[in-house]
């Protein structure tokens, strides 16, 4: 019975030990989206290319689609662009860009210094889609199935990781 | 170079401000609302506080709701809707968060109680019970440490009924 004496405050301290690892493992600048499983929410922007033209959340119906939030000032939307760019050659999914909280001459100019990999781009000038998307940094990545459901959103720039591990298998998965 | 930014920072204010003075009930309101929701981007700190892009844009959005004669339930609705239990800077009692908020409490009593338990149990063993200390090659020296232990728990026994 004198081995418990030992044994417990050994054993609380491994449990102790356990949460603290997970803790450390956690990433809370990662906030879990409420959204995925949810439909996305509508908007209707003007088009970058012509802001008379808007296009609407519900004109991508039907299709699989990517949304691709993003700035001209936001540094890591810089390091994310070439694999959006290869992304854009090799795969034909849609992708939309939300350009968060920008200048419309400064975005153009952005895309074309950088190259623009997007099917459209739209211009959320005071940042309120962005805010109906849960969008609290940039850039932020959401892809969107057939019936306008949010599956999978990723926080921060791409990884050629994640774009081969996660949203591209699950693009095929929702397209079949 | 302070000064120059000292300048910035009172012109950003100054624009603040008007806004500010248009009805000082809706800011009062707007604020203590802003107080309970977390800014994510700078996460210890409320949207009152922080001086952040999307801190702004969510106050606006606060005193938007505010003026459309939203509630304050509906206003944390819609932003738990967009963001999350995370975004409310108290955590919302749940059985997601029953650990967090009742743990820390639960720990401390547990061990408060053990302590308790133990020391009392230990009182009311006798002396015999313990472990005899090493043998001393000068059991009358003044002060080494395991005979200034031994006498108060040779005591213990008679002092205590």
């Amino acid at each position: 019975m004198k081995r418990w004496r030992f044994i417990t405050p050994l054993a609380l301290f491994v449990v102790l030990l356990g949460f603290l690892g997970v803790g450390l493992n956690l990433k809370p600048r990662e906030v879990p989206s409420p959204l995925i499983g949810k439909p996305a929410p509508a908007f209707a922007l003007p088009r970058l290319d012509n802001p008379e033209a808007s296009l609407a959340q519900q004109d991508m119906a039907g299709k699989v689609w990517v949304l691709n939030v993003w700035a001209s000032w936001c540094t890591p939307c810089l390091e994310e662009h070439p694999l959006w760019v290869d992304f854009a050659r090799r795969n034909p999914t849609p992708l939309v860009g939300l350009n968060y909280k920008d200048g419309r001459k400064e975005a153009q100019s952005w895309l074309a210094r950088h190259g623009n990999p997007y099917a459209t781009t739209v211009q959320d000038t005071k940042g309120l889609v962005g805010i109906d998307y849960g969008v609290y940094g940039v850039p932020e990545t959401f892809v969107i199935d057939k019936q306008g459901v949010i599956r999978f959103k990723h926080i921060g720039p791409l990884t050629p990781h994640v774009l081969r591990e996660r949203i591209e298998p699950l693009l095929k998965q929702l397209n079949a | 170079m302070g000064a120059l930014l000292l300048c910035a920072a009172v012109a950003v204010q100054a624009k603040e401000a008007p806004a500010a003075a248009e009805d000082p009930a809706l800011e009062k309101r707007t604020l203590a609302i802003a107080a309970e929701l977390r800014c994510l981007v700078c996460q210890n700190q409320t949207i009152a506080d922080s001086d952040a892009g999307l801190a702004v844009d969510l106050r606006n959005q606060v005193r938007e709701m505010l003026r459309q004669g939203k509630s304050e339930k509906e206003i944390r609705a819609y932003m738990t809707q967009r963001y999350g239990d995370f975004v409310l800077y108290r955590p919302p009692v749940n059985s997601n968060t029953v650990l967090l908020w009742f743990g820390p409490p639960t720990l401390l009593l547990v061990g408060g109680i053990s302590l308790w338990l133990i020391l009392r149990r230990r009182n009311q063993l006798g002396a015999d019970q313990f472990e005899p200390d090493e043998a001393e090659p000068n059991p009358s020296a003044a002060a080494t440490p395991s005979s200034a232990q031994e006498t108060p728990r040779a005591a213990q026994p008679t002092s205590h009924p």
